[in-house]
């Protein structure tokens, strides 16, 4: 099964005035129709509808999604996966929510940085339009603004980086709660920041806002060194640290050795990879179901190591045209052993008897 | 007999394996010939195929709603009548040009949730998992070989003369017709698998799984269709009628009880209801069974017609690729037709390129057919297709010969040698 969204909070009532006319659709449900009318009506997942699109920075843009649905709420932070189709296909991403949860209008936005070689943030930043229907998937994410805020915060942000801190300042700004918040940015250079109109608002309006650009095509990177002279207290305030790795691990290295670790959150956009996938190298296979493991050579598809390691999987022509094997990769890549393409994403349906794991996947079999 | 006993001998010295001229390596060269037509057309798939299926269900969706509306008013002729051909045609693109297809993983690229072979359902008898077994699997890989493919004849007829003779067979004129107008009952069963469970090669709780599967599908069509939708064009004829009866007695209370009074009006409604309510079932089942019938004639004229080969298992022990793409290029015939036929039979009419490339979205084949037919002529091969009434004709006179002992093996076209020479 395809990845899609999350179950919308529909009201009781309404379903189940759609249970009850179900046997008039089978095996269609009333939603299958209702979405002809409005394809925000699904009550099978939730999808939003883009209300606007703002241009942050020459590659940025900010997206103003209506839910289909009351929103559920999320934790300033956290993170939302979204589903857009791109030239027929559906592709799921993550990305931190940049409104807070406390919008009265109920929308919600993503912040979107163009990657050049990517295939959602192009679509997102340059195709996508107001009226585009998107679907709104799980909200996830442990880098939050602690409830109550604290008193003391040190915010550290880099690039796109701001993004679910700007959720947590905009939450704050709301309930007028910044109390004493630092807050460091980098950007290359005036044009690139991101939300730079809010911030500056923020900064004139919270006097316990103070915000430091660090601008480093002009004044270079901000370095573990710096902290010292632009926040003398970071050593007691509760830091929110979210930008490119090699920030993030200079900075970790720096609260080991002279903060308390315990004080300091961090996101990590990019999950730890393990190892480095070369040309055709096989790899381990985790069966997330049965919870076997298995181990496959560069030609050994993923049903044949599932097979050999006592994993009992469907299977149906093993030549990859009848689709009985297929699995929901869970996450890694995977070879196709007619091609030779190393591809997958996660939530891609894979047929497991034509594709060899390229490095180590999880599968949902 | 004569004609007969002459063609049978010319039948026999002419029909050899279609592949036996090819040696290994060109079999190794038309299997990447194959291969490159279905990498080539799977790199384009995009908008324009989405845009396809997604009008295409929502035209058919659109369909069955109108035709439901059209039988709210059953005891209406003209709005029966309509209602019927429009349900018909929603059934039949439901079941060919969506369901099968779909259930075939031909839109599993688009990674979309619901239009995907994994959660896909459909209107008919069977359940998408024992359809998805039984054809996608066992049918599609094993395609027309004697005793594998259990799809040639369906284990109930004897299509192919090299299956034995049973006085059973006998009896086949009769209920083919049966099959016809059932057929989607008679493919739940046959999905089923008779001889796996005779032999015990299915668990009990496998079986037990299978036909809960296959009657809760069954009790959601009865319901659907001869309850839940004839109930409410009885509700709205009878409503209609009660409306209309009020209205007429005049707004005095001498002229309603002139008119039988309260009961009379409701007399009146409640026959008016049961008359709408057995004419909209008369509609449905009539839908239901020209679905069937339409289903029986593509799905018979795939396999079935004089030009396809069939293939025992000796030969195709240890197929090659090439070997495989062949079987199937011979097992199938494809029925030639306008684009409206192709969209009505799921472009089941290309059934060969089906065959070949089950997995692509069915709007492909039309444009690949004429890159397979190149093949064809190059090697040698045979690129079987008719008009649809000669092949429905060849099939029901084979069910009807081969119902007696003996038969032959029917003359192939041989090679395909370009449009000019098609004619058999």
């Amino acid at each position: 099964m395809a990845e899609r969204g999350a179950t919308p909070q529909v009201p009781a009532l309404r379903r189940r005035a759609l249970r009850a006319v179900r046997s008039l659709f089978t095996p269609l449900l009333p939603d299958d129709y209702l979405e002809l009318i409005n394809p925000l009506w699904s009550t099978r997942e939730l999808r939003g509808r883009i209300e606007r699109i703002d241009r942050e920075t020459p590659d940025a843009v900010t997206v103003l999604i209506r839910p289909g649905f009351e929103w559920t709420g999320h934790r300033p932070g956290q993170y939302l996966r979204i589903g857009v189709v791109v030239d027929g296909v559906h592709h799921w991403r993550a990305y931190s929510l940049t409104s807070e949860p406390e919008r009265p209008d109920g929308c919600i936005s993503i912040t979107p940085k163009l990657v050049e070689t990517g295939v959602v943030s192009p679509y997102l930043v340059r195709r996508a339009r107001p009226g585009d229907v998107v679907r709104l998937g799980g909200v996830e994410g442990t880098f939050v603004l602690p409830d109550p805020p604290p008193e003391k915060a040190l915010f550290i942000s880099a690039g796109s980086g701001i993004t679910p801190i700007m959720s947590m300042l905009r939450s704050l700004h709301r309930g007028d709660a910044v109390g004493d918040v630092v807050h460091i940015h980098s950007a290359r250079d005036e044009e690139g920041v991101i939300f730079a109109e809010i911030l500056r608002e923020i900064d004139s309006s919270q006097p316990g806002y103070r915000l430091h650009l660090q601008l480093t095509g002009r004044q270079g990177r901000l370095a573990p060194g710096n902290l010292d002279e632009l926040c003398p207290d970071w050593r007691q305030r509760q830091a929110f640290v979210s930008g490119p790795a090699a920030m993030l691990d200079a900075m970790s290295d720096l609260w080991q050795a002279e903060g308390d670790r315990e004080l300091l959150q961090m996101e990590r956009f990019q999950p730890v990879i393990g190892g480095e996938p070369g040309e055709g190298e096989g790899g381990a296979v985790r069966f997330a179901k049965s919870g076997v493991e298995a181990r496959c050579d560069s030609g050994t598809p993923i049903l044949v190591g599932g097979e050999e390691a006592g994993a009992t999987l469907p299977f149906g022509c093993r030549m990859g045209i009848c689709h009985t094997c297929v699995g929901k990769l869970c996450n890694g890549k995977v070879r196709d052993l007619r091609t030779g393409k190393v591809h997958g994403s996660e939530g891609e349906m894979i047929r497991t008897c034509v594709n060899a794991p390229e490095g180590p996947i999880e599968i949902a079999l | 007999m004569n004609a007969t006993t002459a063609e049978a001998t010319t039948a026999e010295v002419e029909v050899q394996s279609p592949l036996a001229h090819l040696s290994e390596a060109q079999l190794e060269e038309l299997a990447r010939e194959f291969d490159a037509i279905r990498d080539r057309v799977h790199a384009e798939l995009g908008d324009r195929d989405r845009r396809y299926i997604e009008s295409m269900i929502a035209m058919q969706r659109r369909l069955a709603v109108v035709s439901r509306v059209l039988l709210l008013g059953a005891r209406y002729r003209p709005a029966q009548v309509a209602g019927t051909a429009a349900l018909s045609m929603a059934k039949i693109l439901e079941n060919m040009e969506i369901g099968h297809n779909v259930l075939h993983g031909q839109w599993d690229w688009m990674n979309d949730p619901q239009i995907n072979s994994s959660t896909w359902d459909w209107d008919t008898a069977s359940t998408a998992e024992a359809w998805k077994h039984s054809h996608n699997y066992v049918h599609h890989t094993f395609t027309n070989i004697l005793g594998k493919d259990k799809d040639l004849g369906y284990e109930i007829m004897r299509i192919d003369p090299q299956q034995k003779w049973h006085p059973v067979y006998l009896f086949q004129p009769l209920y083919n017709l049966l099959l016809m107008a059932f057929f989607e009952w008679g493919v739940a069963l046959h999905d089923l698998d008779f001889e796996a469970i005779r032999k015990g090669h299915k668990s009990k709780a496998q079986v037990k799984r299978e036909v809960a599967g296959i009657v809760g599908k069954a009790k959601s069509q009865i319901v659907k269709d001869y309850v839940a939708w004839p109930l409410l064009s009885g509700l709205a004829a009878a409503a209609l009628d009660a409306a209309t009866e009020t209205r007429r007695g005049g707004a005095t209370r001498r002229g309603r009880r002139r008119r039988g009074g309260l009961a009379g009006v409701l007399r009146s409604a409640l026959a008016s209801g049961r008359g709408s309510y057995s004419a909209a079932a008369k509609a449905n089942a009539s839908a239901n069974i020209i679905r069937n019938v339409w289903a029986y004639a593509i799905i018979f004229c795939g396999h079935f017609p004089d030009q396809t080969y069939t293939f025992s298992p000796e030969e195709v022990e240890d197929e090659s690729r090439g070997g495989w793409y062949v079987r199937q290029l011979a097992g199938a015939a494809n029925i030639e037709g306008s684009p409206l036929f192709h969209v009505a039979s799921g472009n089941l009419g290309y059934q060969v390129e089906h065959h070949l490339f089950p997995d692509l979205p069915s709007t492909r084949y039309a444009e690949i057919a004429p890159q397979v037919k190149q093949i064809c002529e190059r090697y040698g091969l045979p690129y079987n297709s008719g008009p649809f009434g000669q092949q429905l004709g060849m099939v029901q006179r084979t069910i009807l010969r081969l119902a007696f002992p003996g038969g032959s093996v029917r003359p192939k076209p041989g090679p395909y040698r370009g449009e000019d020479h098609a004619a058999l």
